[in-house]
C-alpha cells in the first residue's frame, strides 16, 4: 500500500515528480505488454516504434512551445504538409526520382523558409494584433489546407529519389535515423526553452504578457520568434513525412494534431501557458507510442488504441487532481 | 432569543481556539461585535483574522469554544448556510463576483440560484437590485456588465449583494486596499450609512488612518492571541501599529536637505495630452521626492512616460545630465530607470512563476555566459544575494511568488529592480496590500537606498506615507504639479486639506 501511494504521490506536478510519475507509468505499461506479447520487447518492435514516434514527436515539440507562450498552434499538420509539398515540387522540378541531392537540399531549405514564414505570420498577428492564438492558427490551418488542396487538386505527389529513404527508413549504428534527428532537435528545444534568455521570455510571456513587458522583456518579439520556430519544426516534420511515406498529400497526418495536444498535457504542460518542460513530454510521447504499439501487438484494433489514449489522458488528469493528492496524502500518513 | 444580549450584540465569541497542523491560528480569542457597530479587526498578515472570520461563517470548525452566539442565538456548530441565513456576510478582497454578468444579476445572484428551478424575472430582479443600491445611496447602471466598472463600484455591488441577503453582520476584508483616497471616503460613507441602518460592520484593514476614522472599537489580534479591545477614541496610529506588531514603529518626518547632491533626473515642460501638462520635476541623487494627489491627477501616467511605456507629446527629460528619451521599457531600464508598479498582482510580478525567476527577469543579460546560455549558478547567486540583502522571507527560491505575503512579494519586486542597478527608482503606491510591520521594513530599505545615493520618486495617495518618507512633497492635481511642500513645515491634516479641498 505505502509503495503504491508513494508512487502515486510522485504523480504530482513539478519537474522531478512529473518525470518520476511518467516513468512509473511507462514501466508498468512495458511490463504489462511484455507479459501479454512475447514480441513486445524485441528489436523489431522497438525499431518500428523508433521509426514511428519521431514524426509525432516533432509535431508535438512544434505544439509545445506555443502552448508554453500562452497560445496554441493548430496549423502544425498543414504547415508540415505545405512544406512537404514545397520539397516535393522542387524535387519534381529537378526530375523527380532522378533528382540529385542538390535538389533535395534546395527543396528542404525552401520548405523550412515556407514553414518559418507561416509561423512568423501567425506570431506577428498574435503579438501585434492581439488576436487569440486559437483563432489565428485555426485561420492559418484553414488557409493552408485550402491552398494545398487547390494546388494539388486533392491528389498526392510521389516518386522521390532513393536517397531520401535514408532519412525516413535508414539506421545509424542500429538507431533509426528519424529517432536520431528527433533526439537532436528535442535536446536543442530543451536548451532553447530552459537555458536561453529567449526561452525564459517564452515562459514569462506565457504566464503574463503585460507584466513581462513591464519588466523590460520584449514579449511581442518573443511570440513572433516562437511561432516562427514552431513553423520551422513543422517544416522538418513535413520533410520527414515525405521521406517516410515517399509521397506528399495535403491532409496527411491530420489525426496527429490533437494527439500532439494530448502529449503536451500528459507531459504536464500547463494548458494556460507558463509552465512545463520538454523531458516529461518526451516521456509522454514514448508512453503513447508504447500503448499504441503494444495494443497493436496483442491484436487490438488501431481505432481502439486511439480510444485507449483518450481514456488514459482522462485517468492521468484524475490522478493529478487535488482530491486524489489529498487522498494519497491521507493514506500515506504514518499514524494509519 | 429575547435576552438583553440579543439586542446589544450581533456576535459574541468566547475563548475560541483553532489550530492547523501544529500552528495555533487562534488561541482562546474573545470577539464581540455590537449590533449596528462599526468594529475593526486589526492585526498583521497571518495573525488569525481570516481564521476568525471563517469560524464565524462556519467555514472552519473551532477545536474549542466557550460560546458562539449570533444575534443572541447560541449556536453549537455553525454551518456556512446557517450563518448566511442568520444574516452573516463576508466580502472578501477578491469580491467573488461574476465579471460577465450585469450589476443587477450580481446583486440578485443568490435569488437566481434557488433550489427549485424557476424562470428569472428580470424586471423584478432589476427593481429589487435598484432598491438595495438606493438604500446605499448609490446610483449605478444596473444593466452594465460588472467588468466594465471600476473596482470601487464593484465593491459597492458586493455590499449590495450582501444586503440583498438581509445581512445584519458584514465582514469586509481589506475593502480599501485597491481604492484611492476619494473612493475610500465614499466607501466609508456607505459603511456609516449601513451602521445607521443597524447593520454591524467588521472592518479588516491595514490602513490604520481609516480604521481610526471609521470604527468605534478595534479588536487587535497578534499571532493568534487576543491583544485587546480598544475604543478608537484617543487611539493613535502609532499606538495601534505597536499593538499589532508588538514593537515600536518609527513614524517621524525624516526629510533631509541635500544641497550638494547632483541632479539625477530632470523633466522640463513634460506634457501628454489629456494626462498631464507642463510638468517640471527635478530629483537629486539620494533624494526621496514624494508625489501625491488624487487618482486621475496624472501621477501614474507621468511615471509611465518616465519609464518609456508611453511617449510624451512635448517637453524633455534628462537622466544624469544626458538627454533621456526612452523608446521602450527596455531602453529605460538600460539607462537606469526602475519602476515598482502600483499593480503588483498583475503588472509588478508574474504570480505563477517562481521567486527566483521573478527576481532575475530584468537582468537576464547579466546571467548569460559567452555561449548565450543562462548560467544557473550565476542566477542562484544573484537570487541568494538579493533575498539576503532585503531580508525576504521565503521557503525555496523555486516556490511560486504567490506563496509569499504582500510585503515579501513587494520586497522581491524591489530586488528585481535593484538588480538592474538603477539610478532612479519610481515607487508607485508601494505599500498597497502590505501590512504595517512589512511597510516599515520596506521604507527602511528605501531610506537606506536613498542614503546610498539612489534617486527615488515615491508616488502615493496615503498622505502620512509621503510625509514620513519624503524629503520634498509635490502635490499633483488635474495633470499639473500644483505646489511643493517641505514635510518639516506642514502637518498631515494641513496637507490633506490642500489635497482634498
Amino acid at each position: 500500500m505505502t509503495a503504491l501511494t508513494k508512487r502515486l504521490s510522485q504523480l504530482k506536478s513539478g519537474a522531478g515528480g512529473e518525470n518520476a510519475g511518467l516513468l512509473v507509468m511507462l514501466a508498468v505499461l512495458v511490463l504489462v505488454f511484455s507479459i501479454a506479447s512475447p514480441r513486445f520487447l524485441t528489436g523489431a518492435n522497438l525499431g518500428s516504434m523508433g521509426f514511428q514516434m519521431p514524426l509525432l514527436g516533432l509535431l508535438t515539440l512544434a505544439m509545445l512551445a506555443p502552448i508554453l507562450s500562452g497560445g496554441l498552434n493548430l496549423a502544425i499538420v498543414y504547415t508540415a504538409n505545405i512544406c512537404g509539398l514545397t520539397l516535393a515540387w522542387t524535387i519534381m522540378q529537378f526530375g523527380g526520382a532522378e533528382a540529385g541531392i542538390g535538389a533535395f537540399i534546395l527543396g528542404g531549405v525552401l520548405a523550412m523558409i515556407v514553414g518559418a514564414i507561416a509561423g512568423a505570420v501567425m506570431g506577428a498577428v498574435v503579438a501585434y494584433v492581439g488576436a487569440h492564438p486559437i483563432l489565428v492558427s485555426l485561420a492559418m490551418m484553414i488557409f493552408l489546407r485550402g491552398l494545398g488542396e487547390f494546388l494539388t487538386r486533392g491528389g498526392d505527389i510521389s516518386g522521390f529519389p532513393d536517397y531520401m529513404r535514408v532519412l525516413g527508413h535508414g539506421e545509424l549504428a542500429g538507431i533509426p535515423v528519424p529517432l536520431i534527428l528527433f533526439g537532436l532537435i528535442a535536446f536543442g528545444w530543451h536548451v532553447l526553452l530552459r537555458r536561453t534568455p529567449h526561452g525564459f521570455s517564452v515562459y514569462m510571456t506565457g504566464s503574463n504578457m503585460k507584466a513581462t513587458e513591464y519588466a523590460g522583456l520584449n514579449a511581442k518579439r518573443t511570440l513572433v520568434l516562437i511561432y516562427t520556430l514552431s513553423g520551422l519544426l513543422c517544416a522538418i516534420a513535413g520533410i520527414l513525412m515525405a521521406a517516410r511515406f515517399n509521397s506528399v498529400r495535403v491532409g496527411h497526418g491530420e489525426a496527429m494534431l490533437l494527439i500532439t495536444v494530448l502529449a503536451c498535457f500528459l507531459g504536464g504542460i500547463d494548458p494556460f501557458g507558463g509552465h512545463g518542460r520538454v523531458a516529461p513530454v518526451i516521456l509522454a510521447l514514448i508512453i503513447l507510442q508504447v500503448l499504441s504499439s503494444g495494443l497493436n501487438l496483442i491484436g487490438a484494433n488501431q481505432h481502439l488504441a486511439t480510444a485507449v489514449w483518450g481514456l488514459f489522458l482522462i485517468a492521468v488528469m484524475v490522478l493529478r487532481s487535488d482530491q486524489i493528492r489529498q487522498m494519497v496524502n491521507f493514506f500515506s500518513r504514518k499514524d494509519i | 432569543m429575547t435576552t438583553a444580549s440579543a439586542e446589544r450584540f450581533a456576535l459574541r465569541l468566547h475563548k475560541v481556539s483553532k489550530a492547523f497542523g501544529g500552528v495555533q491560528a487562534l488561541n482562546k480569542v474573545d470577539f464581540e461585535v455590537r449590533a449596528g457597530e462599526v468594529h475593526c479587526l486589526a492585526g498583521e498578515n497571518g495573525c488569525g483574522k481570516s481564521t476568525l472570520i471563517k469560524v464565524v461563517t462556519g467555514v472552519h470548525r473551532p477545536e474549542s469554544a466557550d460560546l458562539i452566539e449570533l444575534f443572541g442565538q447560541r449556536i453549537d456548530r455553525i454551518t456556512p448556510v446557517q450563518a448566511r441565513e442568520l444574516g452573516v456576510s463576508v466580502i472578501w478582497q477578491d469580491l467573488a463576483l461574476f465579471p460577465h454578468m450585469s450589476v443587477a444579476e450580481n446583486i440578485a445572484f443568490d435569488d437566481l440560484v434557488g433550489l427549485r428551478p424557476k424562470s428569472v424575472r428580470y424586471g423584478e430582479m432589476t427593481t429589487r437590485a435598484g432598491k438595495v443600491l438606493e438604500r446605499l445611496g448609490v446610483r449605478m447602471e444596473l444593466g452594465a456588465p460588472l467588468h466594465s466598472l471600476p473596482i470601487a463600484q464593484r465593491q459597492v455591488v458586493a455590499i449590495a449583494r450582501a444586503l440583498m441577503n438581509d445581512a445584519k453582520l458584514i465582514f469586509m476584508d481589506e475593502p480599501t486596499a485597491s481604492l484611492t483616497q476619494s473612493e475610500t471616503d465614499r466607501l466609508l460613507d456607505i459603511v456609516r450609512k449601513l451602521s445607521a441602518q443597524g447593520v454591524a460592520i467588521v472592518f479588516v484593514s491595514h490602513r490604520l488612518a481609516e480604521v481610526l476614522e471609521i470604527a468605534e472599537r478595534v479588536t487587535v489580534v497578534r499571532d493568534g492571541n487576543l491583544v485587546g479591545v480598544y475604543p478608537t477614541e484617543g487611539m493613535t496610529q502609532a499606538r495601534l501599529g505597536e499593538l499589532m506588531t508588538g514593537h515600536h514603529i518609527e513614524n517621524d518626518v525624516s526629510a533631509r536637505d541635500l544641497p550638494d547632491a547632483p541632479v539625477a533626473f530632470q523633466a522640463r515642460g513634460l506634457s501628454r495630452h489629456g494626462e498631464f501638462h507642463d510638468v517640471d520635476l527635478t530629483i537629486k541623487a539620494g533624494e526621496v521626492v514624494g508625489l501625491t494627489g488624487l487618482i486621475g491627477a496624472g501621477r501614474t501616467e507621468l511615471a509611465h512616460v518616465m519609464m518609456g511605456m508611453r511617449r510624451a507629446d512635448s517637453g524633455d527629460m534628462q537622466l544624469n545630465g544626458a538627454p533621456y528619451r526612452p523608446k521602450s521599457v527596455r531602453a529605460a531600464i538600460e539607462q537606469g530607470m526602475a519602476y515598482v508598479s502600483e499593480d503588483r498582482l498583475s503588472l509588478g510580478l508574474l504570480q505563477k512563476q517562481s521567486i527566483a525567476d521573478n527576481t532575475v527577469i530584468s537582468v537576464l543579460r547579466k546571467l548569460t555566459s559567452v555561449t548565450g546560455l543562462i548560467s544557473e549558478s550565476r542566477k542562484a547567486d544573484l537570487v541568494r544575494h538579493w533575498i539576503k540583502e532585503l531580508g525576504v522571507k521565503i521557503g525555496a527560491p523555486e516556490d511560486p511568488i504567490s506563496t509569499l505575503s504582500g510585503g515579501n512579494q513587494q520586497k522581491v519586486v524591489l530586488a528585481k529592480w535593484l538588480a538592474t542597478d538603477p539610478k532612479l527608482l519610481i515607487l508607485d503606491s508601494p505599500t498597497v496590500g502590505v501590512d504595517v510591520g512589512a511597510r516599515a521594513g520596506i521604507f527602511r530599505i528605501v531610506r537606506q537606498l536613498a542614503d546610498e545615493g539612489l534617486a527615488i520618486l515615491l508616488i502615493s495617495d496615503e498622505v502620512t506615507e509621503v510625509m514620513h518618507n519624503s524629503d520634498r512633497i509635490l502635490h499633483m492635481a488635474d495633470g499639473r504639479i500644483q505646489q511643493e511642500y517641505d514635510p518639516r513645515t506642514i502637518s498631515v491634516p494641513q496637507l490633506e486639506e490642500r489635497i482634498y479641498a
